[in-house]
């Protein structure tokens, strides 16, 4: 069945997207920063990949490393880059954001070329049959690991002291340091947390699309902040329900013969949002407080 | 117990507090009092480390604290009920309450929220609620309730009576009396001067940024200006 097909397909895809909105949506959420390094983790998680695969280092130990490296690279970035700009204009941590990815993607291609690297992520492979459908291990896993990932974050945030926490700094930061929570370490958290979830992705990206360049987390990264503006920027569920949005756009344009126009298709989605629903689907509204 | 000695805060160029020094001892209640704009609230916020001094000192139970985090402040036992409540509307009463108790030993956590809720019962019905759907008053207990929850040694509040019905406002001056009867130290921050000099022992009267006048409580109910200015007759 075709349409069964896409659609799993489109799952596929989106809970990649939805994975990685997730980390530029908690980070907008808790500092009103707009990450854009946060692709260029998901590059390095690549890289992490290739080097721990051809040390022969077991699936197990070599996806621990890639998520395991692309949280310490976010966390070293936040104390390094972001923790001394804490009370400097938003604008101006933008630009550091801006500047980290640029330096990332020109520090890969320094280490490794810019030549794409081939990358095979070791996931079982073969298919089974369901009505009359074709469905590969590997789309089955990605969308499972991706629920499960999100199920975690969910209980974290619901459930947890630091979770908690997390959500009463992005409420309200001034009222959080009153109540003793320390921000700082609660947003170290966030970058944390989120760039696991990137890690994640990371993994499940290269599954599906298996080449490593300096430069592949800057569209991933680009199509995930559309995911998550889409869904409302600092919103949890509205990046999930972002990312699987973009994912089913993306393949709907692919299967009606316009294949060359789904990056088009997903920066006109942004375009809509911003003009039309600024504030996201999910969003709440930002009132400026004097 | 508090010593704040010649604050001086800024906001970019405006001069927002010139040279204030006042104290809190322990087991009184005393109050800051004056109209709109005159730095009550940025007084508190300083206090409890969210703005500095560019001079002077802040002592709390006899160390220095004008260079702490507001973090490290609240742990030593100075708890902070801000302007406008500022509950974490969002999230449920219980977890407003669990905030409240960030710096303190988990094991004491579910002890101290039933302390509140016997104190606040309208709290107990509502513990599932977002605090976002609260009533003003409602809201207003949350928010000390929550700051209640690491025990501290001082309580500042900053206009408690702000937005209420008079009969709320009443309540709330209740149950300050009841935490100062308990040995809570309290530094109360009012426009409903008023209430306020009924209620506290000394108060300091603030006038765009500096304190003009001081005195105990009843003196200053009784003190012409303030009168004129503050009391409406």
């Amino acid at each position: 069945m075709l349409i069964l097909d896409q659609l799993i397909n489109a799952l596929q895809l989106g809970s990649i997207y939805a994975l990685v909105a997730l980390g530029y949506s908690m980070v907008y959420g808790i500092i009103k920063l707009l990450n854009f390094a946060h692709g260029d983790v998901i590059m390095v998680g690549g890289y992490i990949a290739i080097f721990s695969l051809a040390a022969g280092h077991h699936p197990a130990l070599a996806f621990f490393l890639i998520v395991f490296g692309c949280t310490l690279l976010a966390v070293v970035m936040e104390k390094l880059a972001y923790t001394p700009l804490r009370t400097a204009p938003r604008i101006s941590v933008l630009i550091t954001a801006i500047g980290i990815s640029i330096l990332l993607q020109n520090l890969a291609q320094f280490f490794f070329e810019a030549r794409p690297l081939p990358l095979h992520i070791p996931l079982p492979t073969g298919s089974i049959n369901i009505a009359g459908t074709t469905l590969a291990y590997t789309m089955i896993i990605t969308i499972m690991a991706s629920v499960l990932s999100m199920l975690a974050l969910n209980f974290v945030v619901s459930r947890t002291r630091l979770g908690k926490a997390m959500r009463a700094v992005s409420e309200d930061g001034e009222a959080a340091q009153l109540m003793g929570i320390n921000v700082n370490n609660v947003v170290t958290f966030t970058f944390a947390v989120g760039a696991a979830l990137a890690g994640i992705g990371a993994i499940l990206y290269f599954v599906r699309f298996p080449v490593v360049t300096p430069t592949v987390g800057a569209m991933l990264g680009l199509k995930a902040f559309i995911a998550a503006v889409l869904g409302g920027i600092g919103s949890i569920p509205g990046a999930m329900f972002g990312g699987f949005a973009i994912g089913i756009l993306e393949v709907l344009v692919t299967a009606a013969g316009f294949s060359r126009w789904t990056d088009g298709a997903v920066f006109l989605v942004l375009i809509i949002v911003l003009l039309v629903r600024p504030t996201g689907l999910m969003g709440r509204k930002i009132v400026e407080k004097v | 117990m508090l010593n704040v000695k010649n604050m001086n805060v800024y906001y970019g160029n405006i001069y927002a507090i010139k040279d204030v020094s006042f104290d809190v001892n322990e087991g009184e209640i005393v109050t800051l009092i004056g109209s709109n704009g005159a730095g009550k609230s940025t007084i508190l916020k300083t206090i409890s480390g969210l703005l500095r001094s560019k001079t002077g000192s802040i002592a709390f139970l006899g160390e220095t604290i004008e260079n702490s985090a507001s973090h490290a402040i609240v742990k030593r036992g100075l708890a902070h009920v801000p302007e406008g409540r500022r509950v974490f509307l969002q999230m449920s009463v219980q977890e407003n309450l669990e905030m409240g108790h960030y710096t303190q030993p988990r094991i004491t956590m579910n002890e101290r929220i039933e302390d509140v809720y016997e104190r606040f019962p309208r709290l107990k019905e509502r513990y599932k609620q977002r605090a976002g759907t609260l009533s003003g008053g409602e809201q207003q207990m949350l928010a000390m309730g929550r700051a209640l929850m690491s025990r501290p040694k001082l309580l500042m509040l900053d206009e408690p009576s702000m937005g209420l019905a008079p009969l709320l406002v009443d309540q709330i001056f209740e149950i300050i009396k009841e935490l100062a009867s308990l040995g809570v130290t309290i530094l109360l921050v009012e426009q409903n001067a008023q209430m306020a000099l009924s209620l506290a022992n000394r108060g300091y009267v603030l006038e765009t940024g500096k304190i003009t006048l001081t005195d105990s409580a009843k003196n200053l109910l009784e003190n012409d200006a303030v009168r004129r200015a503050y009391l409406g007759g």
